[in-house]
């Protein structure tokens, strides 16, 4: 399974709405800006939204030989997406099911989709600890270029949660890259005054207390939010943003990690 | 698509199904005998149980919505602070079935408290003198325990929040609820199926990306035949606290909750905005209600949205 990918990155929070999605987008679309060849597997299937943000509602997938073949988002196939959200025949839809049913799926999603050659595989999850992190961790256990990335917002009722999600990690042995706090200041568009909205610096605290890498924070930036819903990437159409220079890091980081791996 | 058993291979067809030991999936398990065995399944007895446990529970309400992190805990704990405060004389419950991000006894104060079991049933946390809590996040040993459980034990623990917990007489029961349309909000449903439910409160956030997760949890409310009571839109306008001028942190690129609303033809409760000194209040456990804010517009809107889900819940019983 998955043998022709160099690394698998997962995309966590114990906590909703942090911004797990857009980060996993923004992240598959910086690397693919850089060059490198990636797919986007998005495992939460009661709430996708990758289809939506990268503006590939009305796509669909098609059953290949080799098995399923994703979306593309480029006519060059470096960004290949895989969803749910593909499969359902209107955007109403709600997918009513429980765990064992999820769990086929998702390994569905694992062993069957046909990406090619990979340089990386972001993984997209819905929030908590349950059947679909457990099912991807089970499936994944065998293969060792596989690492996570942990989103939180600074206020503590999402820290709580997100502390959750590290246990979790430890316990099922997947090595934690760091944490990247979103939503983390909002400028004022008419005093540019800087409001802490979600309080501030919960993600680097909960770093050093995790004993975790800090990864940057993103800014709340309306600018970056418009962005969803039309597939473009924060580092191509706001290259002087925060938001831009967090994953261009991350991403150094990242090439950096592959390089010396493989 | 109920009853799945613990050891149930991956396609299991429930065995409440047609198909319980027939089905193709159903060979080599290790149930399936029994289910094969013919002997006609009755409805889950703890249905019954649930029934007779809350029949002194008049208005059960959900709180639910397909997106994470929209604010369905805060509006539970904003509602149950509210309910509370404007009945003095009745009896408020709240039971958190977030089973793997609980947060409630955050946003009530009452972290650390443990529950007591004894023979009539768990007693609850009281938070006030007339608002009382059940959450899993009382039984965790530290704030770091996850609890890596699948659908079929969550919905054990959801069985048992239901049917074991000692609420006294209560005027409305909040159910806090995980985001999703998976096993907590079915076995929520299926369990309640007797005790019967008021109906359902649907949060949302103004931009698209959550807005698509709710249309979804509105499409599961009408799939199971639950009623909505409404749609509450959370963060919905931020006020700068420096100039005052007014500004759209998640941008209504489609309309926000209001055309959604028309567009599925369900009520619109009302829109709170995006409060930090809410969001301070929750992370310290303090009730918002008794900071007395100052010209506050999410009490403003806090008082309307209350008063009409009391109609609604009234209405009906």
């Amino acid at each position: 399974m998955l043998e022709n990918v160099k690394s698998v990155i997962l995309v966590l929070s114990g906590k909703g709405g942090v911004g797990k999605s857009t980060v996993s987008t923004q992240l598959a679309l910086t690397l693919k800006e850089r060059g490198f060849k990636v797919g986007l597997l998005d495992v939460d299937l009661c709430g996708p939204s990758v289809p939506y943000i990268l503006n590939l509602e009305n796509e669909n997938i098609h059953q290949g030989t080799d098995g399923w073949v994703p979306v593309y988002l480029d006519k060059e196939q470096r960004l290949g997406v895989m969803s749910i959200g593909f499969l359902l025949k209107t955007r109403n839809d709600a997918v009513v099911w429980r765990g064992p049913k999820k769990t086929a799926m998702i390994k569905q999603f694992l062993e069957d989709v046909y990406w090619q050659d990979l340089d990386f595989l972001v993984i997209d999850t819905p929030p908590g600890t349950s059947d679909e992190h457990i099912t991807v961790m089970e499936n994944l256990r065998q293969i060792p270029q596989c690492s996570a990335i942990i989103v939180t917002t600074p206020q503590e009722v999402a820290i709580e949660d997100v502390r959750k999600e590290i246990t979790f990690c430890r316990k099922t042995g997947i090595p934690i890259l760091g944490i990247i706090e979103n939503m983390s200041g909002y400028q004022c568009p008419t005093c540019n005054e800087c409001t802490n909205i979600f309080s501030s610096g919960g993600g680097k605290s909960l770093a050093e207390i995790s004993k975790l890498q800090f990864l940057g924070c993103l800014p709340i930036d309306v600018r970056v939010g418009k962005l969803a819903g039309q597939g473009l990437a924060a580092v191509k159409e706001l290259p002087d943003s925060t938001t831009s220079k967090v994953f261009n890091d991350l991403v150094t980081v990242l090439a950096e990690s592959i390089q010396n791996g493989s | 698509m109920s009853n799945v058993p613990e050891n149930a291979p991956n396609h299991c067809p429930g065995t409440q199904s047609e198909d319980a030991g027939k089905a193709s999936a159903c060979a080599g398990c290790p149930n399936q005998n029994i289910c094969a065995s013919g002997v006609p399944a009755g409805p889950d007895p703890a249905i019954e149980l649930i029934k007779n446990r809350l029949s002194n529970v008049k208005h059960k309400i959900l709180v639910l919505s397909g997106k994470g992190g929209v604010g369905k805990s805060t509006l539970t704990s904003l509602l149950g602070h509210g309910l509370a405060a404007r009945f003095p004389d009745k009896n408020i419950g709240i039971l958190d079935a977030d089973i793997c991000g609980p947060s409630q006894p955050r946003m009530l104060g009452v972290r650390g408290e443990q529950v007591h079991y004894s023979g009539s049933g768990w007693s609850p946390v009281y938070v006030g003198d007339n608002l009382s809590l059940m959450s899993i996040g009382f039984l965790l040993g530290s704030p770091d325990d996850a609890v890596i459980w699948r659908g079929p034990k969550k919905n054990g623990m959801i069985k048992q929040f239901l049917s074991e917990v000692e609420w006294g007489e209560l005027d409305y029961l909040l159910i806090d609820t995980p985001p999703g349309t998976s096993d907590e909000h079915l076995s929520a449903v299926q369990y309640l199926s007797g005790a019967g439910l008021s109906g359902a409160l649907v949060v949302s956030t103004p931009q698209e990306v959550a807005l698509l997760d709710v249309r979804k949890e509105l499409h599961f409310c009408r799939k199971l035949g639950v009623r909505v009571l409404g749609v509450v839109e959370n963060m919905a306008v931020f006020v700068c606290p420096n100039c005052k001028s007014r500004s759209e942190v998640f941008p209504a690129t489609t309309g926000g909750a209001a055309a959604m609303c028309e567009e599925l033809e369900v009520p619109l409760l009302g829109a709170l905005p995006l409060e930090p000194l809410l969001a301070r209040a929750t992370d310290a456990g303090h009730s918002y209600l008794q900071l007395h804010p100052p010209a506050s517009q999410t009490l403003a809107a806090m008082e309307q949205i209350l008063d009409k889900i009391v109609a609604a819940c009234e209405s009906t019983s």
